[in-house]
């Protein structure tokens, strides 16, 4: 239920955006919730986008755990 | 989404799970998620099998269909017999009411339909102005914002809302009163997180000294979760750590909150084999009173049967037993032909377990 899928932003039209789930899978769904740009990903939920995903933040995360997991790496 | 490959890079999932061996205390510790979508990830990569065995990851009620009460699924019936095309997710059909599922309703000729979201069937609606519709909207906090933007909106007059939609955290905070049910941590869920950002989780660390990591849903978010709760613990410290800031701010989503506030008030709501939880649901506000299915087709039904003779879904969604210790898991419940809620959903942890044979 709380599923969310990201997708990336092809097209806007006021509330209604096409966007791109991958593999050539395009669908509308209703970005009213947030401020998306064309070529963000979006996280969808149920036809409608809850949140744009930040991808620095992403691999920010991604970089922070290898870095941290290599500096405690001797101890382990 | 290529950063997003990494967070299921089986090199570093190994380099964390032996961090996490590491770390783990020599006596039994137990974090609990509350997501039904938490569950698939830990089931599905199994990530239980690289964590040690004294470091413990239970499930809580974090399916939004599973915790549905059946007076409610009565309510969604009784429309459905009484001639109102209902429109709601189909993970709903099967899950018993007292009597009746509303499969079985829709056997006895009520319409009954499946939509992908609130969106479709306000396109229903507009599409059938001779029919009545009521959207059965269930859900947590994710799913609530995008219910009140359609109510806002202005729906065609002939739908109407079957409003059921439940808040989490006051679900987390019955956990932490159920006696002897012990938990370190809790996982905390993405999207709900998502739309509420993380102040509502700080009463846990808090005033309950209860650490929380909110995690999102690939393979490493979890393993990551796991191993911040494992320091938190190490250090003797319970605080509220973010560890999928790719998705969820401070603030949440303030527009999906505003939506919220605007249609909803908060009320006490039923929670299927665990009664009334405070300040754990949503009603349409009087304002909106009109588009309240429950009102315009006088359908309230207070009390039901929420659990079938032996089904102990309300002992697996508080995560006091795993699915394994249900005498009727894989015997007289199955998938196929499920006797509670928690077999019905693909968010229910029994029908989870099931379909990845998990046995124990
Ligand atoms: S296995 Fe079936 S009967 Fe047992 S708790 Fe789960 S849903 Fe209920």
């Amino acid at each position: 239920m709380c599923l969310a899928i990201p997708a990336r932003v092809i097209e806007i039209h006021g509330d209604v955006a096409k966007v791109d789930f991958g593999e050539g899978v395009l669908r509308e769904v209703n970005v009213a919730l947030v401020e998306a740009k064309i070529d963000e990903y979006v996280l969808v939920h149920a036809g409608y986008a809850i949140q744009v995903i930040d991808r620095k933040e992403a691999e920010e995360t991604l970089r922070l755990w290898n870095e941290i997991l290599k500096l405690e790496e001797p101890n382990v | 989404m290529k950063e997003l490959a990494g967070f299921r890079d089986p090199e570093l999932a190994k380099q964390v799970a032996k961090h996490i061996r590491k770390l783990a205390p020599d006596y039994l510790t137990k974090f609990c998620h509350v997501c039904g979508t938490h569950e698939w990830t830990m089931t599905h990569f199994g990530l239980r099998s690289l964590l040690p065995k004294n470091v413990e990851v239970i499930a809580g009620p974090g399916c939004p269909v599973c915790v549905l009460p059946a007076a409610e699924i009565d309510e969604a019936v009784e429309l459905a017999l009484k001639g109102v095309t209902v429109a709601t997710f189909g993970d709903v059909l099967r899950v018993p009411g007292s009597d009746l599922s509303l499969a079985e309703a829709r056997a006895k000729g009520g319409d009954v339909r499946v939509v992908y979201g609130v969106g479709d069937a306000v396109k229903m609606a507009k599409e059938e102005p001779s029919r009545e519709f009521a959207f059965f909207a269930i859900g947590f906090e994710t799913t609530a914002p995008l219910t009140a933007n359609e109510v806002l909106k202005g729906p065609p007059k002939n739908l109407s809302f079957l409003v059921s939609h439940r808040l989490i955290p006051p679900a987390m905070e019955l956990l932490l009163g159920v006696g002897d049910l012990h938990i370190d941590g809790f996982i905390a869920p993405g999207h709900v997180s998502t739309i509420i950002g993380l102040k509502p989780y700080e009463v846990f660390p808090s005033a309950y000294r209860m650490p929380v990591v909110v995690a999102g849903f690939e393979p490493l978010d979890v393993l990551f979760a796991v191993d911040l709760l494992l320091r938190q613990l190490g250090d003797s410290v319970a605080r509220l750590e973010n560890e999928y800031g790719r998705v969820v701010r401070w603030e949440g989503n303030v527009k999906a909150l505003k939506l919220i506030s605007q249609v909803f008030d908060v009320v006490d709501g039923g929670w299927r084999g665990l009664g009334r939880l405070p300040s754990s649901a949503l009603t349409l506000k009087d304002e909106f009173r009109e588009w309240d299915a429950r009102e315009r087709h006088s359908v309230r039904v207070e009390v039901g049967r929420d659990l079938l003779p032996g089904c102990q879904c309300h002992l697996v969604m508080i995560g006091k037993i795993k699915p394994s210790e249900c005498p009727l898991f894989m015997g007289a419940c199955t998938p196929e032909s499920p006797r509670g809620a928690c077999m019905v959903s693909v968010e229910g942890t029994c029908r989870i377990w099931a379909k990845h044979g998990v046995k124990r």
